[in-house]
């Protein structure tokens, strides 16, 4: 996604793999066990030949409070790495999908106890389509939906009928 | 043509400020934790298509009023939200209701836009086009909870689909501003979403067992500014802040 080209020996290109990196291993603010590369919000790191670093993100949601924040940590993380003339800018098309969460993404959001989102996201949703979400505890299927709405934009409450236990579903979107 | 997408952009942004607004009233006061996290969350949607909407409609107006300008510094008549927005929390019921009929009409006219002719609209529309499915399955699964529930939930939310059905047939509406940006190409025509709209809310009520209703005359004004006295209320709490310390920042 970063614009990392073949051919490295241009200086421009180690920098521009190197800002990649840098603002790619920032941890989302909400979910601080996954990045921001993991959640595929990073769209890309610029390097231009004056030395100007362009990092640009997209948001989840349209009013995702995070977003702001997302983008202040993008800036420090990159000026703490030694980058000076950086920006950061917010693109909106396209839109972001669910489906852009990496498989690494994903298993972290698992272990961390937050289901992942169960399907591609483009197919117009049913009205009342019950989604199958998997328990991220005891993977048992037999769960429900307690609120659409969790804690964060991103995600819904459900509960587990095998363990009992009540966890975040990551809604696709 | 930029003076009609200015006002075409406006009209948008304020429905879903001022929805934005009526939904964050709830927030620690709906009759439970999960619904209080749910209006919260869609009115936190409403407000962040409204910022982006604000500020495109910022750009196009090219005066240099961004998104803050354009929310706080506006009097009441020169707001153009519809009036079904603008409708006051009476009940539970009241707020469902009005979420139910506007996601019933929003999914549609997003899904159309996402398809129009001018860049920003059409991104702002892919995304909110997914975040009103939620809005809507949400407001359809309590109509028919409530709907299909108590004496006492059944009889509010009959009162409250009746009451703000009245509001419903302004969304349709199409006057100049509307049809030309439709002849643009930029602009959706409301006229045609209709019949899925009532479809949908047919269906939903079928669940719930009860009737759909049907208004004699629609009452409409609010593209113009002509608004029912609840506006008024809503905005002094939303811009009393800029109003009484003008240009204040934290």
């Amino acid at each position: 996604m970063g614009v990392v080209v073949a051919g490295a020996l241009n200086p421009s290109n180690v920098r521009s793999r190197r800002a990649w990196d840098v603002a790619a291993a920032v941890p989302d603010p909400e979910i601080p066990v996954v990045t921001l590369a993991d959640l595929g919000i990073l769209r890309g790191v610029e390097c231009n030949d004056d030395g100007a670093v362009i990092a640009r993100v997209t948001p989840t949601y349209s009013g995702c409070p995070a977003t702001r924040l997302i983008e202040q940590m993008v800036l420090e993380a990159l000026k703490r790495d030694g980058f000076e003339n950086v920006r950061v800018e917010s693109v909106m098309s396209p839109a972001w999908t669910t489906d852009w969460i990496t498989a690494e993404g994903r298993e972290k959001l698992r272990a961390f106890g937050i289901a992942p989102p169960v399907k591609s996201s483009n197919s117009i949703r049913a009205l009342f389509g019950e989604t199958a979400v998997n328990c991220p505890l005891c993977d048992s299927g037999d769960t429900e939906r307690i609120s659409e709405f969790g804690s964060t934009p991103c995600k819904a409450l459900y509960r587990c009928r095998t363990c009992l236990e009540p966890f975040d579903y990551f809604k696709c979107l | 043509m930029s003076d009609d997408l200015f006002r075409y952009v406006l009209r948008l942004a304020d429905d879903h400020l001022v929805l934005g607004q009526r939904l964050g009233e709830w927030c620690g006061q709906a009759p439970s934790l999960e619904e209080d996290l749910a209006l919260a969350n869609i009115g936190l949607d409403c407000l962040g298509q409204a910022r982006a909407l604000y500020t495109y409609a910022g750009k196009v107006e090219g005066k240099g009023r961004d998104e803050d300008a354009l929310a706080f510094l506006r009097p009441e008549r020169e707001y153009c939200n519809a009036l079904l927005v603008e409708q006051a929390n009476r009940d539970f019921a009241w707020a469902i209701a009005r979420q139910f009929y506007f996601s019933a009409f929003m999914l549609p006219f997003w899904r159309a836009m996402a398809k129009s002719g001018d860049d920003d609209l059409r991104a702002i529309a892919a995304k909110a086009e997914k975040e009103v499915a939620y809005h809507l399955r949400h407001s359809a699964e309590w109509v028919i909870r409530l709907g299909d529930g108590t004496e006492e939930s059944r009889r509010r939310m009959i009162e409250a689909l009746e009451e703000l059905f009245i509001y419903t047939g302004e969304l349709f509406e199409m006057d100049d501003v509307a049809l030309a940006m439709v002849s643009e190409g930029v602009g959706v025509d409301a006229s045609d979403l209709l019949d899925e709209w009532r479809r949908t809310v047919d269906g939903v009520l079928a669940e719930a067992h009860l009737e759909a209703p049907d208004a004699a005359y629609a009452q409409t004004g609010g593209r113009a500014g002509r608004h029912t006295e609840h506006l008024g209320h809503l905005l002094s709490e939303l811009q009393y802040m800029q109003r009484a310390y003008p240009g204040l920042e934290w």
